[in-house]
C-alpha cells in the first residue's frame, strides 16, 4: 500500500513537472506557510480537479472547484519544510511554497551540563537551548534567550544570547557555595529549568587529634572543609597511616557527619598522618 | 565385507574387555577423582598418612578425614570441616581442593611432622594455604594431629552502625531528552608509568575518585608503536579496587604478555566510571603492615573489619614505591576467609625478589564484598 502511494506520488510529480514544462502552471501558492496558520490556493480553469500538498511526513488531498480559492484552516500543515502542490484530473499544475516554523516559541530544550560539579569553577556550568514552535519545529529566525544561575545564596549569574540557526548557549561560574543552583533559560514567556548541584571540592585544612583510650589511640578529625569553607560531604574517605617499629597500619574511614573518627593501636613513638586524595593533614608523633 | 565384519567383532570384545578391567581394577587415581573408591595407601608412614588425609579432603570425604585424625577428640566434624572451608560463607566455600604438596620437616621413630600445602581451585584462581601436620605412630600405623585452628563464632550482639549509603536515581524513559541524566563521578589517574616484566609490559598507575559520590571504575591501555598504530588493548581485569568511595585511591595494574617496551611508542589511558549505589560499610583497619625482604619478599599484615557486617571475600592490594615515590610493583591477594567483626585475618603479599630491593614503602587498600553486592 506504501509502495503504491509512493509510485502514485512519484508520477503525479513527474507527470506535473511535464505539464508544468508544457503549459504553465495553473495553481497560485503562497510563497511561505507558518506553521500551523490557515492558507489558501488558487486554481485556475472550470470544473472540477483533485488538489495535492505533498511535503515532508505530510500529505493533503482535497477535491477543488477550478476557478475557486480553495481554503486551508489553521493546523493543516505544521510540519516546517519544502512543500509541492500538484493539480490532478479537470487541470494540471504545480507550485512549491515553504512552511516556516511558527514565530512564538513554545518549547525549549535545554542541556545543562554538567549536573554535578565542584564550587568555585571558572566557566564550569555550560547550557545550549534549542528553540521549538508549538509542532517541535526548530525556529531558526534569531531569538532572544536569557539564561540565569542562582543559588541558595540569593545572588544570581545571568546571561542573554541570540539563537544562531535556533541555537544559543553560555557558559557560567560555579559558586562558591555548595548547593542545588537553579540554572533557567527564558525566551518569549518560555521557561525551562535544570538543577545543578554544586558540591564542595577538596579538603583544605584537615587536621586530627589523637587522645589515648586504653591500649587504643582515638583519632578523630576535626570538621573537615574546602577552601571556601564549605563541609566535605560525608561519606568522603579520609586515611589514617600509622608508622611504628617499621610497620603501618591503615584505615580507610568515611567522613560521618562531618568527621573522620578511628581507633587505632597505641604504640609509642608512632608517627601518625592522615590524608584524603591527593590532600595532607597533619602528622602527630605519639609519645614514648 | 568379511574384513568389516572382523574388525567389529574385534572391538565389541576389545571394549568389553576394557570396561570389565576398569570395572574390576580401576586406576586409584581415576577412581579418587571419580569420588567412588578413594585412593587408600596404608598409613604405614607419616607420608602415607597425611597423603590419604588429603586425597579425603579433595574427595571432601569429611567423614573419613575426620576418622583418620589422631586428635579427633578435641573437635567435632564440623568443627575440623570449617576450619578447612570456613564457617561463614568465604571464598573457600564453593571451592575444591585441587592438590596438595607435602613436605617432610623432621621425623622420629614415633612422631614426624609435615608441612601440608592445600592448594584450593577459587573463582579468582589459586588459593594456597600452608599447615604443619604432626604424624603420631598408633601402632603399626601413623594417624595425623590436626593442628586444629577454631574461626572464632561470633556473640549474639547488637552492633550500631551509623549506616551509610548512596543510591541512585537515574533518568527516566519519558523525560525530555534535554533533561541531564545523573553525572558520572570524575575519575582521575593521578600516577602511570610502564615497565617491561619478563612476562611482557605492565602498566602500573593509580586512579583518584576526586568526585563527592561514589564510583564504579575501571582503567584500560593501549600500546602504540612509534608510529601510532594500535598495539594491543588491555583492562585492569582484578587488579584495581573497582568500587571507589569519595577521594578513595585505588592502584592499577594492566598486563600485556609478550609486549617488549622498546615497540611501544605511547600509551592512550581510559579511565571508567560509572556512579553505583553504594555503601560506605564496612571500615576495614590493615593493620601490622610488614615488607619482608627478600628471599621471599612479601607484605604481610592483617585485615580487621570494624564493622559489625560480615565481610565475605576481601582482595587486598598492595602498591609499592621506590624512594623516589615512584610507583614500581602492584600486587594482590584474596583473603580466603570472611572477615568477621573485630576479628583479624591475615594477608601475605608475595613480591618478586628482583624488585623487593627497590622497593622503599608500600600502601594497601583493601575492598569487600558482602553476599548481597559490593560493600
Amino acid at each position: 500500500m506504501r509502495a503504491r502511494s509512493k509510485i502514485l506520488l512519484g508520477l503525479l510529480v513527474a507527470a506535473s513537472a511535464h505539464t508544468l514544462l508544457a503549459q504553465g502552471s495553473a495553481l497560485t501558492v503562497p510563497k511561505t506557510v507558518e506553521a500551523g496558520a490557515g492558507f489558501s490556493i488558487q486554481c485556475a480553469g472550470s470544473g472540477k480537479a483533485t488538489l495535492y500538498i505533498i511535503g515532508t511526513g505530510q500529505v493533503l488531498k482535497r477535491e477543488v472547484q477550478l476557478g475557486e480559492t480553495t481554503l486551508f484552516p489553521a493546523g493543516s500543515l505544521y510540519n516546517a519544510g519544502r512543500y509541492l502542490a500538484v493539480l490532478a484530473g479537470g487541470a494540471t499544475g504545480t507550485g512549491e511554497f515553504d512552511v516556516v516554523p511558527a514565530h512564538q516559541p513554545a518549547n525549549l530544550s535545554f542541556l545543562a551540563r554538567p549536573s554535578r560539579l565542584q564550587v568555585g569553577l571558572h566557566d564550569g556550568i555550560t547550557g545550549a537551548v534549542y528553540v521549538f514552535d508549538a509542532y517541535e519545529n526548530l525556529i531558526t529566525v534569531p531569538t532572544q534567550v536569557s539564561f540565569e544561575l542562582s543559588g541558595p545564596s540569593g545572588i544570581a549569574q545571568t546571561r542573554s544570547a541570540t539563537t544562531r540557526d535556533g541555537a544559543a548557549w553560555t557558559a557560567m561560574d560555579s559558586s562558591a557555595r555548595e548547593g542545588t543552583d537553579k540554572f533557567v533559560a527564558r525566551t518569549g514567556g518560555i521557561v525551562s529549568t535544570r538543577m545543578i548541584g554544586q558540591v564542595p571540592g577538596d579538603p583544605c585544612s584537615l587536621k586530627m587529634n589523637a587522645r589515648q583510650s586504653g591500649q587504643q589511640l582515638e583519632l578523630e578529625t576535626d570538621p573537615v572543609r574546602d577552601c571556601s569553607g564549605n563541609a566535605v560531604p560525608d561519606g568522603t574517605i579520609v586515611t589514617f597511616t600509622e608508622a611504628y617499629n617499621g610497620d603501618e597500619s591503615t584505615v580507610d574511614v568515611p567522613l560521618k557527619r562531618g568527621i573522620a573518627k578511628v581507633e587505632m593501636p597505641a604504640h609509642p613513638g608512632a608517627i601518625i598522618t592522615v590524608a584524603s586524595g591527593v590532600a595532607l593533614g597533619n602528622q602527630i608523633r605519639w609519645g614514648r | 565385507m568379511n574384513k568389516g565384519r572382523l574388525l567389529a567383532a574385534f572391538l565389541v570384545v576389545a571394549t568389553a574387555a576394557l570396561v570389565t578391567a576398569g570395572t574390576l581394577w580401576p586406576v586409584p587415581s581415576a577412581a579418587a577423582y571419580a569420588g567412588g573408591a578413594h585412593l587408600v595407601h596404608s598409613s604405614s608412614t607419616p607420608e602415607a598418612a597425611v597423603e590419604n588425609l588429603g586425597d579425603a579432603i579433595r574427595s571432601q570425604a569429611w567423614e573419613k578425614a575426620y576418622d583418620s585424625l589422631a586428635n579427633k577428640a578435641q573437635f567435632s566434624e564440623p568443627e575440623f570441616m570449617h576450619d578447612l572451608t570456613g564457617e561463614y560463607p568465604s571464598l573457600l566455600t564453593y571451592t575444591t581442593l585441587d592438590k596438595f604438596e607435602m613436605q617432610p620437616l623432621r621425623a622420629t621413630e614415633n612422631d614426624a611432622e609435615i608441612r601440608l600445602k592445600l592448594y584450593w581451585a577459587t573463582v579468582v584462581g589459586a588459593s594456597v594455604s600452608t599447615r604443619d601436620v604432626r604424624a603420631v605412630r598408633d601402632g603399626d600405623q601413623w594417624k595425623v594431629d590436626w593442628p586444629i585452628a577454631k574461626e572464632p563464632v561470633l556473640p549474639p550482639q547488637v552492633i550500631p552502625v551509623n549506616y551509610l549509603r548512596w543510591d541512585v536515581i537515574y533518568r527516566g524513559p519519558g523525560d525530555d531528552w534535554g533533561v541531564q541524566d545523573v553525572e558520572a563521578p570524575h575519575v582521575r589517574i593521578v600516577d602511570m608509568h610502564p615497565v617491561q616484566r619478563a612476562e611482557g609490559v605492565m602498566i602500573l598507575g593509580e586512579l583518584l575518585n576526586e568526585d563527592v559520590v561514589p564510583a564504579y571504575v575501571s582503567v584500560s591501555a593501549t600500546l602504540l608503536s612509534k608510529d601510532k598504530a594500535p598495539i594491543a588493548s588491555e583492562d585492569s581485569f582484578d587488579k584495581i579496587s573497582h568500587l571507589l568511595l569519595p577521594k578513595q585511591v585505588t592502584p592499577f595494574l594492566i598486563s600485556f604478555p609478550d609486549v617488549s617496551l622498546s615497540d611501544v611508542g605511547s600509551v592512550r589511558m581510559t579511565p571508567f566510571s560509572t556512579l553505583v549505589p553504594a555503601s560506605a560499610d564496612p571500615v576495614i583497619e590493615i593493620d601490622n603492615q610488614h615488607l619482608n625482604p627478600a628471599p621471599d619478599a612479601s607484605l604481610t599484615g592483617q585485615l580487621v573489619n570494624q564493622s559489625g557486617q560480615v565481610a565475605n571475600v576481601a582482595h587486598v592490594l598492595g602498591t609499592f614505591y621506590d624512594k623516589s615515590g615512584q610507583v614500581v610493583w602492584i600486587a594482590d591477594q584474596y583473603v580466603d576467609r570472611a572477615l568477621l567483626p573485630q576479628t583479624p585475618v591475615a594477608f601475605n603479599i608475595h613480591i618478586p625478589e628482583d624488585l623487593a630491593r627497590k622497593i622503599s614503602t608500600e600502601r594497601a587498600v583493601v575492598s569487600t564484598y558482602s553476599f548481597g553486592g559490593f560493600q
